[in-house]
């Protein structure tokens, strides 16, 4: 049971892991304000999600978990809120330009 | 060599990089974020010394409202064109550099005369826990042990909100702090401040709370509570209050008002300045707790707002 539960983390974590990575590659190379930000909530959304999905089987009580959940679901909510804002910013300079 | 070993080697070496590229960078608002991500990190490091309370603190002041002061700054600085007019002479430069190469020098000479031991009280700490009926030790040092030092550490933020009111113009005295901000009704961000307030009052009483037994206090929950209510005046949802309210005023001192009268009850009762006796502890310190993060909460959200800037007839 143990080892399936340690399989299910390494696997999610480095999948979350992945993304950041990616998300990071993107955000370094991409050429303007709105596909860094596409890059980089990719990389809030699903690579933290995967890491918290990872790290829910080692979660030592029910309480623990549904702190990490409600970490993730704060972290969505913020991230999409603030690529928003940054996205309507961007936009609004582009149109004065 | 463990995982977590290389970990720390990684994260120390990113924070002195990260440092000094923050001083070295010449971009006011390119510094500003870096020393906000800085600030995340030392975070990170104190989490790994184990000293979660002060990786908290460390977060919520030095990455969070520190931040957006230092980015009101820059955006003010900005404006001003303050940078480009002045560059300091060769003299002030070569002195500068001096006067910080002593300091390095200083502090180095007194990391190695360092002994190989250090003295701890944290024994001491932990034997004498009985005597308030908290668990958290750095709770108990705070209000407890070392009260009087976190006594005069809100004396102090309550002196730097008074400076900043000074610094108000004399039309504007006893008005509204920071501008009126006007938000989108239907936008993100009013969104947001009507949907993140609750679970944040929530998470921030929470970390007050549990301040007694873990890592929490009223310090750290009570600029999460400022933040929700920086939140709801940034989306126009409300307006600061203004600075010449009797009930606003109460706010600010209940903290420290409290802390000093049940210190001066512990000569009454017989021991000395803020003595607590142990039957007495638990009670006398929630009850300055919860005086203090009304007074925190209030004092971090008005010195984010700013000086008054419009008179409170407006």
């Amino acid at each position: 049971m143990s080892l399936a539960r340690d399989l299910i983390t390494v696997v999610a974590v480095s999948a979350g892991a992945f993304f950041f990575l990616a998300g990071t590659i993107g955000l370094l190379r991409f050429p303007d304000t709105l596909t860094r930000l596409h890059a980089l909530t990719k990389a809030d959304n699903l690579g933290l999600g995967l890491v918290m999905i990872g790290l829910l089987p080692q979660a030592a009580s029910l309480r623990e978990g549904l702190k990490l959940i409600s970490i993730w679901l704060l972290g969505l909510l913020a991230g999409a809120t603030v690529s928003q804002l940054i996205a309507r910013a961007a936009r609004g300079s582009e149109r004065a330009k | 060599m463990s995982v977590s070993t290389i970990f720390e080697i990684v994260l120390a070496a990113v924070v002195l990089g990260l440092g000094i590229w923050t001083t070295a960078v010449r971009d006011t608002y390119s510094a500003t974020v870096g020393f906000v991500v800085y600030g995340l990190l030392v975070a990170l490091i104190w989490v790994r010394l184990d000293a979660v309370d002060v990786a908290l603190t460390e977060a919520a002041i030095s990455g969070g409202l520190g931040g957006v002061l230092l980015l009101g700054a820059a955006a003010r600085l900005q404006d001003a064109k303050f940078m480009a007019a002045d560059t300091p002479g060769k003299l002030a430069c070569v002195s500068a550099a001096a006067l910080s190469l002593l300091a390095v020098a200083a502090l180095m000479v007194a990391v190695f005369l360092l002994p190989d031991s250090a003295s701890t009280l944290a024994p001491a700490v932990v034997a004498n826990a009985w005597t308030t009926g908290l668990t958290n030790p750095v709770t108990n040092v705070l209000m407890a042990f070392r009260a009087m030092d976190t006594m005069l550490e809100k004396v102090v933020l309550l002196l730097a909100l008074v400076g900043v009111w000074s610094l108000a113009p004399d039309g504007a005295w006893g008005g509204h702090p920071g501008p009126r901000h006007q938000a989108d009704a239907n936008g993100v961000l009013v969104f947001l401040a009507r949907l993140l307030p609750p679970i944040g009052m929530i998470v921030g009483i929470y970390i007050f709370w549990t301040g007694a037994d873990h890592p929490g206090g009223a310090f750290q929950g009570g600029a999460i509570l400022a933040s929700m209510w920086l939140l709801a005046i940034m989306a126009g949802l409300t307006d600061t209050p203004p600075v010449n309210s009797q009930r606003l005023r109460l706010l600010l001192i209940a903290g420290p008002g409290l802390f000093l009268a049940v210190g001066l009850g512990g000569f009454w009762s017989g021991a000395a300045f803020l003595s607590y006796s142990p039957t007495l502890a638990k009670p006398l310190i929630l009850g300055i707790e919860i005086a203090m993060i009304v007074t925190i909460t209030t004092t971090l959200a008005l010195l984010l707002a700013g000086t008054p800037e419009r008179s409170a007839q407006q």
